[in-house]
C-alpha cells in the first residue's frame, strides 16, 4: 500500500506504512494518516482534498478509496511511534479521553464544511440538468457510507483502548442512520430514473434478495465471527501461559544457579530450594489475580498467614508447613493475632527446629479466628523463663489480651511446644 | 515427626495381613509398587524404603504411566501401591479407576496410598473419591513413609496435614441442606481428629489430647474417608467433577 515512496531516509530506518490516524480524525483520519507518512501539516492535506473536492468531486472519491483500503492504525503527525495498539495507551488518561472526544466535534465541523462545499461545488458544478439532479441523492450515499465506516473505525480502535468507547445505543443510532442515509439516496436515485411507479416491487425484489443473501451467508458469518473471538481469547491464554513460563523458567534457573555456587552452605541451599518451591506454587496453584506480586499488603487471612510463615522460613531456615481452613478478611484483631503467630513462628523456629518442619494451621469457624504454631524442638516451660525476658509474655500473650484475644502456650506430651491464639472477629461477613 | 505412630500391638481389623508389631523391625512385609514418571523419584523412594531387611518394604516393580502401571499391578499384585497423582496417560485418577476391581478383591486387595507434590485440592480429594486410601507429600521422611505403608496394608486411611485441611474445608458448615445426612456431615469428634491431624498431631498424640485409643482414632479418620468417597456434598462433587470421575 505504499505508493508514494517515503524520501529516501538518511538514516537506516524502516520505511514507515501507511496507517489512518485514529487519533485525532476528522472523519476517517485519511488526511491525519497521509500528513504523518508525508511529514506535512495536516492542515495542507486537509486543503488539497477539498480543492480536488471542487474537481469535480475527485477528492471525495480519493477520500473514500484511502479510507476503504487502508488500515486504521496509530500514528499520524506527530507520531513516530510505531503503529502499535500498545502505544496508544501509554500516554495518560485524561489525555486520551479528550483527543477521543475531539473527533466527534471535528465531525461536525468537518460535516459542515462538506456540507457547505458541496453547496457551492452544486452552485458551481454545470452539469446537465438530468444529472444534476442525481447529485442530491449520491450526497446522501456517500454520507451515510462515512456514518458507517466512521461507526466501524470506532469499532475496531474501542478494541484497542477504553476510549472513545459510547454506549450501545449511539452507535447504533449511528450505524442506523448511516443505513438510512444510503437508503434514502439510492431510493431517489430510483425515483429520479422514472422507475417510481415500480418502486414497490422494486424495493420488495431489493429486499427478497437481501433475505437471501443473508440466509445463506448468515451462518458463515456468524460461524467466522466466532471462531475470529475464540481464536482472540485462544491467543491471550497463550500470551498468559507464555508469561507465568517465562517468569518461572527465569526465576529457577536463578535459583539453580545460585544452589550450585552454595552447593557447601547447607542451610543457604535448603533455604533457596523452599523459596523457590513457595513461588512456583504460588504461579500453579493460586487462583488468578489474588496478589501474586509480593508487593501489596495482604488483605485476607489466608494470605497474611502464609506471607509471615515464608518471611519466617527465609529468615531462619526452618521449613514451615501451613495449612489454612476457611478465610476471612483481616480487620484490627486479626492483624494483631497476625503478629502475635509471627513472633510464635519466629520463636518455633529459632529454639525448635531442630525438630523438623514447623506446623502452622489457621481456621476461620464463624466468627473465631484460631491459630496454632507447634514445634518439636526441646519445649521450654513458661514459668521458668525470668521474669525480665518479656519477649513470649509481651510480644504473643499480651498482645492478644489487649486485642480482646487468647493466647496459650503448652507443652506437647511427646515433645514441643504449640501457642494457640483465638480472636474474635469485628463483624461478620460472610 | 521421627517416631512411628503405630497401633498397640493388637490386630488391626479383619483383613490385616497377620498381627503386626510396632517399628519396624523383622514380621512386618509388605510388597510395594511404585508409580511415579519421574525416575529420579523412584529410585530416590526405592533407595530410601527398599531395604527389605530394615523396613520390610519390598518393591516389587516400578512404572511411570498409566498403562505401564495397570500392567505391572495386575501381573504382581502388590499389597500397597505408592501412586503419583501426575502422570501421562490420565494422571493417577485413570489407574485407580482401571484398577477398581483389583481393589474390591476380598481376598487380597490392592490398596493405594497418593504421593504427590500438588497443593491443588481437586487433585488431592480427587485421588481419595477415586478409592486412594491416604495422601502424603512428596516432602515425607523415609520413615513415616514406611509407617503410612504400613497403615494403608492394614486398611486405615492416612491423612496429611495438608490433607485434613482441605477436607476440613470440603465439609465446612454451608447453608447449604445435606443431601444425605450420614454421609455430607462429619460429627464432631472427627472433626477434631481432623483438626489435630492438620495441626501436625501424629495418631498417638491426638489419642492422647482426646483420651481416647489410638484405633479409636484411626477409626475416625477410616470413617472419614468413606464419607469423602461417598458424599455428594457439592464442594466434593464440583471437585470430582474437575477430574471427571464422579
Amino acid at each position: 500500500m505504499s505508493e508514494a515512496a517515503a524520501a529516501p531516509l538518511a538514516g537506516p530506518r524502516p520505511p514507515r506504512k501507511l496507517y489512518r490516524s485514529s487519533d485525532g480524525r476528522w472523519l476517517g483520519g485519511v488526511a491525519r494518516g497521509l500528513a504523518g507518512h508525508l511529514g506535512l501539516p495536516v492542515i495542507w492535506v486537509r486543503l488539497v482534498f477539498v480543492g480536488l473536492f471542487m474537481a469535480d468531486g475527485l477528492g471525495a472519491l480519493l477520500y473514500a478509496a484511502f479510507w476503504f483500503f487502508v488500515p486504521l492504525g496509530v500514528g499520524g503527525v506527530e507520531a513516530q511511534r510505531p503503529p502499535s495498539p500498545l502505544a496508544a495507551e501509554t500516554s495518560p488518561d485524561g489525555r486520551r479521553r479528550r483527543v477521543a472526544r475531539r473527533p466527534d466535534k471535528g465531525q461536525i465541523v468537518a460535516l459542515l464544511l462538506m456540507v457547505v462545499v458541496a453547496m457551492v461545488f452544486v452552485g458551481n458544478v454545470n452539469l446537465s440538468g438530468g444529472a444534476r439532479a442525481y447529485l442530491w441523492p449520491m450526497v446522501f450515499v456517500g454520507a451515510g457510507v462515512a456514518l458507517v465506516w466512521r461507526q466501524a473505525d470506532n469499532a475496531r480502535r474501542a478494541r484497542w483502548a477504553e476510549v472513545g468507547r459510547r454506549r450501545r445505543t449511539v452507535t447504533l443510532l449511528r450505524s442506523v442512520g448511516g443505513v438510512l442515509l444510503v437508503t434514502a439516496g439510492v431510493s431517489g436515485i430510483f425515483v429520479l430514473q422514472g422507475s417510481a411507479a415500480h418502486l414497490g416491487s422494486v424495493l420488495q425484489a431489493a429486499l427478497a434478495v437481501l433475505v437471501g443473501i443473508t440466509l445463506l451467508a448468515g451462518p458463515y458469518l456468524v460461524r467466522m465471527t466466532q471462531d475470529l473471538s475464540e481464536e482472540r481469547l485462544m491467543r491471550i491464554r497463550a500470551q498468559e501461559r507464555a508469561e507465568v513460563a517465562a517468569h518461572v523458567h527465569d526465576s529457577v534457573l536463578h535459583t539453580l544457579t545460585l544452589i550450585q555456587r552454595n552447593a557447601e552452605n547447607a542451610s543457604e541451599v535448603r533455604r533457596l530450594a523452599r523459596a523457590q518451591e513457595r513461588d512456583l506454587r504460588t504461579w500453579l496453584y493460586k487462583p488468578e489475580g489474588t496478589g501474586k506480586d509480593e508487593a501489596d499488603e495482604p488483605t485476607t487471612l489466608a494470605d497474611a498467614v502464609r506471607r509471615n510463615a515464608a518471611e519466617v522460613e527465609d529468615k531462619h531456615g526452618v521449613p514451615i508447613e501451613v495449612v489454612v481452613v476457611g478465610d476471612c478478611p483481616l480487620d484490627e484483631g486479626i492483624a494483631a493475632q497476625m503478629q502475635a503467630a509471627r513472633e510464635a513462628m519466629v520463636n518455633a523456629a529459632k529454639y525448635g527446629g531442630e525438630g523438623g518442619a514447623v506446623q502452622v494451621f489457621a481456621e476461620v469457624e464463624g466468627k473465631t479466628v484460631f491459630v496454632s504454631v507447634r514445634d518439636r524442638g526441646p519445649g521450654f516451660d513458661l514459668d521458668s523463663i525470668p521474669a525480665d525476658r518479656m519477649g513470649v509474655r509481651e510480644s504473643i500473650i499480651g498482645r492478644m489480651e489487649r486485642n480482646g484475644g487468647a493466647a496459650r502456650l503448652r507443652a506437647v506430651p511427646d515433645g514441643g511446644t504449640e501457642v494457640e491464639l483465638e480472636m474474635e472477629r469485628a463483624e461478620k461477613t460472610s | 515427626m521421627s517416631e512411628p505412630t503405630e497401633a498397640n500391638g493388637t490386630a488391626g481389623p479383619a483383613e490385616a495381613a497377620g498381627p503386626a508389631d510396632s517399628g519396624g523391625g523383622p514380621g512386618r512385609h509388605v510388597r510395594v509398587v511404585l508409580v511415579d514418571d519421574h525416575r529420579m523419584f523412584r529410585t530416590g523412594v526405592q533407595a530410601e524404603i527398599g531395604q527389605t531387611e530394615q523396613t520390610g518394604v519390598e518393591v516389587v516393580g516400578e512404572a511411570a504411566d498409566v498403562d505401564q502401571a495397570v500392567t505391572v499391578i495386575t501381573a504382581t499384585r502388590p499389597e500397597v501401591v505408592l501412586l503419583d497423582v501426575h502422570l501421562p496417560g490420565g494422571g493417577g485418577v485413570e489407574v485407580l479407576r482401571r484398577c477398581a476391581p483389583l481393589m474390591g478383591d476380598t481376598e487380597q486387595p490392592v490398596r493405594f496410598l497418593a504421593l504427590s507434590v500438588s497443593d491443588a485440592a481437586e487433585d488431592v480429594i480427587g485421588v481419595i473419591r477415586g478409592g486412594a486410601r491416604g495422601y502424603v507429600t512428596k516432602t515425607i521422611t523415609g520413615t513415616d513413609l514406611v509407617d503410612s505403608i504400613f497403615r494403608v496394608q492394614e486398611g486405615d486411611a492416612v491423612f496429611s496435614p495438608r490433607l485434613a485441611g482441605f477436607v476440613l474445608d470440603a465439609f465446612a458448615s454451608t447453608d447449604a441442606p445435606p443431601v444425605d445426612e450420614d454421609m455430607d456431615r462429619l460429627t464432631q469428634r472427627e472433626r477434631e481428629v481432623l483438626r489435630l491431624i492438620a495441626r501436625g498431631y501424629a495418631y498417638k498424640e491426638i489419642a492422647k489430647q482426646l483420651y481416647i485409643s489410638v484405633k479409636t482414632v484411626e477409626s475416625h479418620v477410616s470413617a472419614v474417608l468413606r464419607k469423602l468417597q461417598l458424599s455428594n456434598r457439592h464442594e466434593l462433587t464440583r471437585w470430582a467433577t474437575a477430574r471427571r470421575l464422579v
